[in-house]
């Protein structure tokens, strides 16, 4: 039986090396292809940088390489009505100030988390979304998580696919930075586990019967076939919390902000894929 | 006559479900041979004739990609045999399907056969059958 | 927001006699009547338990559907196209909603 064991054990490990995927198969979405592999900064921990799409079965990669195939896209639809449908005491919709979406928000999740200036913090994107709603339509602000919220944010991010993630980590972003990296390597829960003990340490290899990725949120808001929704980033970091028996912190917290802007800058380098699907 | 224990267990479990059954419950799902039977008013439907596309390992049981084709077909009754009810859908074909096929997703709560039934252009019915395996996911989250 | 909004894509153009792919995809959450809530109650039934597609008023092709089919319901299926006209696309909400969604396409 230990033998049996120890050469299970093994054949895991061995599986590390690959990612499941068929290996050289390139993401291409309507004809843009995405950057799934890059070289990682020398400050990484690890030596490249693999997209979640990289870990997933042939039959859930494809549905992300057709605008239509991929159900997150319904979302995006409804965010477009939205777009331009006033909301609140002022009457305004987003469209009143910010014009076409796709031209104003160009480049706008790549760098999410951003420092605000004004506000003196990190705002992750649906910060700034619920204070357009609050401060400039006088509207009732969204759930972080909420369909609205996601659908927004996954319109937003569609005009962003394609660019590399680009946020930052130097000046008023470093002490950010730094607690999200503390937090990534804080063992939680009663399973005491840190984010790094699957997603840096194991990814490539089985956990039960799925396939650990690197953790990586380029794709984010994420259509989950589990759940047949859109996810968003700091759900997805309360799940997994929650499911090493640990008590979460709040999505929208400056906790799971820091720790955004950490998982973030471990993908620079990666395409801004979401709204993406996975399992 | 001597039980083994493999049988008193499976006897202790039938006695169990059976009175895990309220009296009065909602009518129970028809079963595997009932749905097709009533799909082909009775008739025993031939091997083939209609194929199945489906993943080998489903990723998700709760999104899984399926597709069913049947030249010359009326009709395509989907069955998925290890569901709480095995009809998942039926696809009827009119004067204007360009072909007799169709693909959907579909929920399937365990590793189970998928089956599809086909009206055949003679009026006869064939079938085919896939296994899909399903996984049970990682941690949960 | 949550309102239902059926997603259909279908070429614009075709030649007479062409066979062509239609996708369709409406947001819903086919509550499937298997699952209880926190409390132990069966959550109801609701789905679609209707799709159908017509081009110029004759069927293309129409699906009975049973819970076992997924949120957010996808078909894919094959349309002759005889000549210019209009595709009718229905689904049908145990609640007795009907969502439509009309395209044309042209011959050329």
């Amino acid at each position: 039986m230990r033998t049996l064991i120890a050469a299970c054990a093994s054949a895991a490990l061995c599986l590390g090396a690959g990612t499941g995927a068929a290996e050289g198969q390139k993401l291409v979405i309507e004809g843009q292809e995405m950057v799934t592999r890059a070289p990682a900064p020398d400050w990484h921990p690890l030596t490249e940088v693999i997209s979640g799409w990289e870990f997933r079965d042939p039959a859930t990669q494809a549905l992300q390489m057709d605008d239509f195939e991929n159900p997150a896209m319904i979302f995006v639809d409804q965010a477009r009505e939205m777009w331009s449908t006033p909301d609140g005491a002022a009457g305004k919709s987003c469209e009143s100030c910010h014009g076409a979406v796709e031209d104003s928000m160009k480049g706008v999740r790549a760098v999410m988390p951003k420092f605000n200036e004004e506000a003196g913090t990190l705002w992750s994107l649906e910060d700034y979304i619920n204070n357009c709603r609050t401060a400039r339509m006088q509207a009732e602000p969204w759930k972080w998580s909420g369909s609205e919220m996601t659908a927004m944010t996954a319109l937003i991010t569609l005009q962003s696919r394609g660019m590399p993630v680009a946020v930052r980590i130097d000046g008023p972003y470093q002490s950010w930075w730094e607690k999200g990296r503390e937090i990534y390597y804080t063992r939680y829960g009663q399973l005491e586990l840190a984010c790094a003990n699957c997603h840096e340490d194991h990814y490539g290899q089985m956990i039960r019967a799925d396939r650990l990725s690197q953790g990586q949120i380029n794709g984010f808001p994420t259509y989950r076939l589990k759940n047949a929704k859109l996810n968003s980033i700091h759900n997805r970091f309360y799940g997994c919390i929650r499911d090493t028996r640990g008590v979460p912190f709040a999505e929208g917290s400056d906790e799971f902000k820091a720790l955004e802007l950490y998982v973030a800058s471990r993908g620079l380098g990666l395409s801004i894929e979401g709204p993406a699907v996975r399992n | 006559m001597q039980l083994t224990r493999r049988d008193a267990l499976m006897m202790g479990a039938g006695a169990v479900a059976a009175t895990l059954i309220p009296a009065g419950a909602p009518r129970a799902a028809p079963t595997l041979d009932e749905a097709i039977a009533a799909f082909t008013g009775g008739a025993t439907p031939g091997e083939g004739g209609v194929t199945i596309t489906a993943p080998e390992i489903a990723e998700n049981g709760n999104t899984v990609p399926i597709e069913v084709d049947a030249p010359g077909a009326s009709s395509i009754m989907l069955l998925a045999d290890g569901n709480p009810n095995p009809a998942v859908c039926t696809f009827h074909f009119g004067p204007l399907a360009g072909a007799q096929m169709a693909a959907t997703r579909i929920r399937l709560a365990r590793t189970q056969n998928v089956l599809a039934v086909a009206r055949l252009a003679d009026g006869s019915y064939g079938i085919a059958r896939r296994e899909v395996k399903v996984t049970i996911g990682g941690c949960g989250g | 927001m949550s309102s239902i909004k059926p997603r259909v894509k279908v070429p614009k153009s075709a030649s007479a006699g062409e066979v062509i792919t239609i996708k369709t995809l409406i947001n819903h959450q086919m509550e499937s009547g298997q699952r209880k809530d926190s409390s132990g109650n069966v959550i109801p039934r609701k789905i679609i338990n209707r799709f159908a597609c017509t081009f110029n008023g004759q069927e293309v092709i129409s699906v009975d559907i049973d819970p076992a089919v997924s949120a957010n319901p996808y078909f894919e299926f094959q349309a002759k196209i005889p000549e210019a006209g209009e595709f009718v696309f229905t689904w049908v909400d145990d609640d007795g909603t009907v969502y439509e969604e009309r395209k044309e396409i042209a011959i050329g």
